[in-house]
């Protein structure tokens, strides 16, 4: 365990909605009862999912890392009706609860938010009929909706569950298009339907991709774009043919970048070089939207200034490198470089393995940068796989981190989340126990696996 | 930089003197041996020579005529790691296809396909590797054009241009899904295939080969003739707990073979046969998604049950992003034993599975373990190996120091700012 210098109390703190489009969204029962009656052209397959039955608990005594750069150890966190009530410190005196769970020796995080997967669109088993990811027909498929192609029997959401603590996460089409379509928000909740998995309030997400991908497949159809600037050809001129959209005659595409262009939803586009990457800052000032982030983003270490400036994150994975040209550059301390620049990390996976050692990858993200002489406080580094997300994704109001009012998405690690001999004990989903390594009953097994060899197995 | 280690020992100026070997000795810190056993606190490891003289406890150590090797408590010294199965030095870039040799599906050739002349020592992904702690591997190309990938050969990661050690030292198979796509779109075809080729191979290895009656061509019969007199070991490539009885079968029907199984995700169903059966498994670690038909029942215990029915197991680095996660994967088969109905391996069973395991499935049987007469790879680390927050700071192969530095380090380098107001950064090198 590192040294926890910082000992942030937020016992009786303010619950400050920090840069939240989404307000009235804090309480999961508002957002429920609204998304239901907004069965409108707005809001079409609204979310369906509600809570589980949840126990007033108190994790104590506990390290505590808040998902806000907080840290501290012999702390206590207190759950009650699916909500965090409070956090406290050695010298807070924590509330009388009956069900107590001893965290003596292990830590308490956030639920762990993975920014970037393809679960559900790109299913296992692997095989072309589950092949739901990229609809690839043509460079810009701003109609299409991620959501569309979930299958939520893929048993990689419940690995992600149980191995990596994930509690939210987004699926993205895939990058085979400049423009890929909507993305989905979801709580990592076990549904029939993928409205019932849906992150009640989260805005949408918008994939944008550049570089290889989309010039290699359409190119490779003989069709543009071809080059790198036939990307920017036609990413530009579909701005341009979108922003005279008058919305009379509907159409589904022009309705997602419209609503990008009016700032509702949140641009997260695949991009690996620097230098494309200041392109796309300059495009999206030029037709008047923002980048949340990029994603990959391996260069981000040599434009970390320009990253700051304009408050770009970019979600990366620790030490991906090679697997194809604009990967070349790839190094460990990308994380950190940027990091120490001052602009946003998250650590994402993009991957149905990776998704479950995100604390890992975070944790070789830090130590690449501890070697070059950058140090970030252990606390900091959970922040890139909680509240970083959360908010590269709209959600930070709701979840993201150990705060009041907050939903209580919560993980019990067996031990030093930063280290490889840990593994989430207990998580929470709105305060209800959804996997426990303790009891194999918590623990949720997909249709597919039912009768399966190796079903309800701890996998 | 409060890690670097203090070298008092002599010759240890790398920059100034060619790569030779070095004798080394470092005592006072952790040491693995690599052989199965736990750590040992207060250790010490001698080289000299390129060879293992001693590794044990400190207060055992024999005198040396030489400056012990400074360094601080939290060090580690470990056996090189040996990686089985890579494509190191077979590309540069993945998707970059003419700087890529792993396959060569549009090839008249296949099972005679060597790697040997293809491996580049040059290659950054070696120096990554190596700057990982790997110091030998086993480089094996894919199978594209038939069940049959060619002949591998064993490597060091020496910063040299003399990388192969034993030049054809596999033959690859693959059998499964992948194999039956391949050999013609079913299991059926491929098995047709597979003793067809035996049974050339077998008249070719006994002189009563008949190139007009053939399927294989006469290079790729003198290969596979090669792997059923048992003078070279065959990688069988499998995951699917029938396949692998398969696997056994073959054994029992051709016994000169020497098989060594590959993959093998759903290997804890069949854990007790394939112990009987002797055959070794380089086994793919934390794989647990049904991600096809071949291993609905995967899960990341396999390797923790397998070696609980006394299979020999390495862990495979092909399943890996890179063949530096090893240390990672190893990590986490360690972490399981803290998980109830999970199986794990010791510390000490994990760090073997990465070192002396693969070096003795593969057939170095003096690498990957720190012992007396051994060869002198080692590794010194930061921190515990396998953790993830730690890294080697020194690595030598055959007691020759290694540079670390490579792609990655001078980028790293390069952009440790971004200022540019007196000359743009390509002038920073």
């Amino acid at each position: 365990m590192g040294a926890l210098k910082s000992i942030t109390l937020a016992a009786g703190a303010a619950f400050v909605l920090a840069g939240c489009a989404t307000d009235s969204s804090a309480s999961g029962d508002t957002v429920a009862s609204a998304s239901t009656a907004a069965t409108d052209t707005a809001a079409p397959f609204p979310s369906t999912y509600k809570p589980y039955p949840s126990v007033e608990t108190l994790i104590i005594p506990v390290t505590v890392y808040d998902g806000r750069g907080g840290g501290w150890d012999n702390g206590w966190v207190h759950m009650k009706d699916g909500k965090i009530v409070e956090v406290g410190g050695p010298t807070s005196m924590p509330p009388d609860v009956e069900r107590v769970v001893d965290g003596t020796g292990k830590v308490v995080t956030p639920g762990i938010i993975d920014i970037h997967s393809h679960l559900g669109d790109y299913p296992s088993p692997g095989v072309a009929a589950h092949s739901d990811g990229n609809e690839a027909t043509s460079p810009t498929t701003p109609d299409v909706w991620a959501e569309h192609s979930v299958w939520p029997q893929d048993p990689g959401f419940t690995r992600a569950l149980a191995n990596g603590g994930v509690t939210a996460l987004q699926v993205l089409p895939g990058s085979a298009n400049l423009m890929g379509g909507r993305s989905a928000t979801l709580k990592n909740v076990p549904s029939r339907t993928v409205q019932g998995m849906k992150f009640p309030g989260a805005p949408y997400g918008f994939k944008m991709a550049c570089g290889e991908n989309p010039k290699r497949v359409y190119g490779g159809k003989g069709r543009q774009p071809s080059t790198r600037m036939g990307n920017f050809a036609v990413n530009r001129q579909t701005w341009l043919d979108a922003k005279s959209y008058d919305g009379k005659k509907r159409d589904l595409g022009k309705e997602t970048l419209k609503g990008v262009l009016d700032g509702e939803i949140l641009v997260h586009n695949h991009c690996y070089r620097a230098d494309e990457m200041a392109l796309v800052i300059d495009m999206a000032k030029e037709m008047g939207y923002k980048v949340t982030a990029f994603h990959h983003a391996v260069e981000s270490y040599k434009i970390g200034d320009l990253l700051r400036e304009n408050d770009v994150c970019s979600a990366v994975w620790a030490d991906w490198y090679g697997f194809k040209m604009e990967a070349y550059d790839g190094i460990p301390e990308n994380a950190a470089l940027i990091h120490n620049a001052g602009a946003c990390v998250v650590i994402h996976s993009d991957d149905a393995n990776g998704i479950q050692r995100l604390n890992q990858e975070a944790a070789k993200a830090q130590a690449s940068g501890r070697r070059m002489g950058i140090d970030i406080p252990d606390a900091e580094v959970i922040s890139w796989i909680t509240y970083n997300p959360a908010k590269a994704m709209g959600i930070e109001a709701m979840t993201g981190s150990l705060e009041p009012g907050k939903m209580a998405d919560v993980v019990l690690w067996n031990g030093d989340p930063l280290s490889v001999y840990s593994r989430p004990e207990k998580v929470w989903v709105d305060g209800a126990l959804l996997f426990d390594a303790m009891d194999r009953k918590r623990r949720p097994v997909s249709d597919f696996e039912l009768g399966q060899p190796g079903e309800g197995d701890v996998k | 930089m409060k890690r670097l280690l203090t070298l008092a020992a002599s010759a240890l100026a790398l920059a100034a003197t060619p790569l030779a070997a070095q004798d080394v000795a470092i005592s006072g810190v952790t040491v693995a041996k690599g052989d199965g056993s736990e750590p040992i606190a207060n250790g010490a490891v001698v080289i000299r020579s390129g060879k293992v003289v001693y590794a044990g406890p400190a207060d055992q150590m024999p005198a040396v005529p030489m400056q012990l090797v400074q360094a601080p408590p939290d060090t580690w010294v470990t056996p090189g790691l040996v990686a089985a199965v890579t494509s190191l030095g077979l590309w540069d870039v993945g998707a970059v296809t003419e700087s890529n040799d792993t396959s060569a599906g549009k090839s008249p050739f296949n099972a005679a396909l060597d790697v040997t002349p293809a491996i580049n020592p040059s290659s950054q992904h070696i120096a990554i590797s190596r700057a990982g702690g790997i110091t030998r591997a086993l480089v094996q190309g894919g199978s594209a054009g038939a069940i049959f990938a060619g002949q591998g050969a064993i490597i060091d990661l020496g910063a040299d241009t003399d990388a192969v050690r034993v030049p054809r030292a596999f033959q690859k198979v693959v059998l499964g899904e992948a194999g039956a796509q391949i050999s013609g779109g079913s299991r059926t075809a491929t098995h047709v295939a597979l003793r067809n080729a035996m049974i050339e191979a077998q008249a070719y290895a006994n002189g009563r080969w008949d190139g007009a009656d053939a399927l294989l061509t006469r290079a790729d019969a003198e290969a596979l003739g090669k792997v059923i007199s048992g003078r070279q070991k065959l990688l069988v490539a499998a995951d699917r707990a029938s396949d692998i009885r398969e696997v056994i079968a073959l054994k029992r029907e051709f016994p000169k073979l020497d098989i060594v199984l590959l993959g093998a995700n759903e290997g804890w169903l069949v854990a007790r046969e394939i112990a009987a059966s002797g055959i070794p498994v380089i086994a793919n670690a934390l794989v647990d998604l049904p991600s096809s038909f071949d291993q609905l029942a995967a899960t990341q215990s396999n390797i923790g049950r397998m070696a609980a029915a006394g299979v020999k197991l390495a862990i495979n680095a092909d399943a890996m992003e890179q063949p530096r996660y090893l240390a990672q994967f190893a990590g986490n088969l360690v972490g399981l034993q803290k998980i109830p109905g999970a199986a794990g391996l010791s510390w000490g069973e994990a760090l073997a599975a990465i070192t002396s395991k693969p070096a003795e499935i593969i057939g170095l049987n003096d690498a990957g373990v720190l012992r007396p007469g051994a060869v002198g790879d080692l590794v010194i680390w930061d921190g515990d190996p396998l953790e993830v927050s730690s890294a080697p700071v020194q690595v030598y192969i055959d007691g020759v120091r290694q540079p670390l530095d490579n792609h990655q380090t001078r980028l790293r380098e390069r952009y440790r700012d971004l200022d540019e107001s007196d000359l743009p950064k390509a002038y920073d090198w």
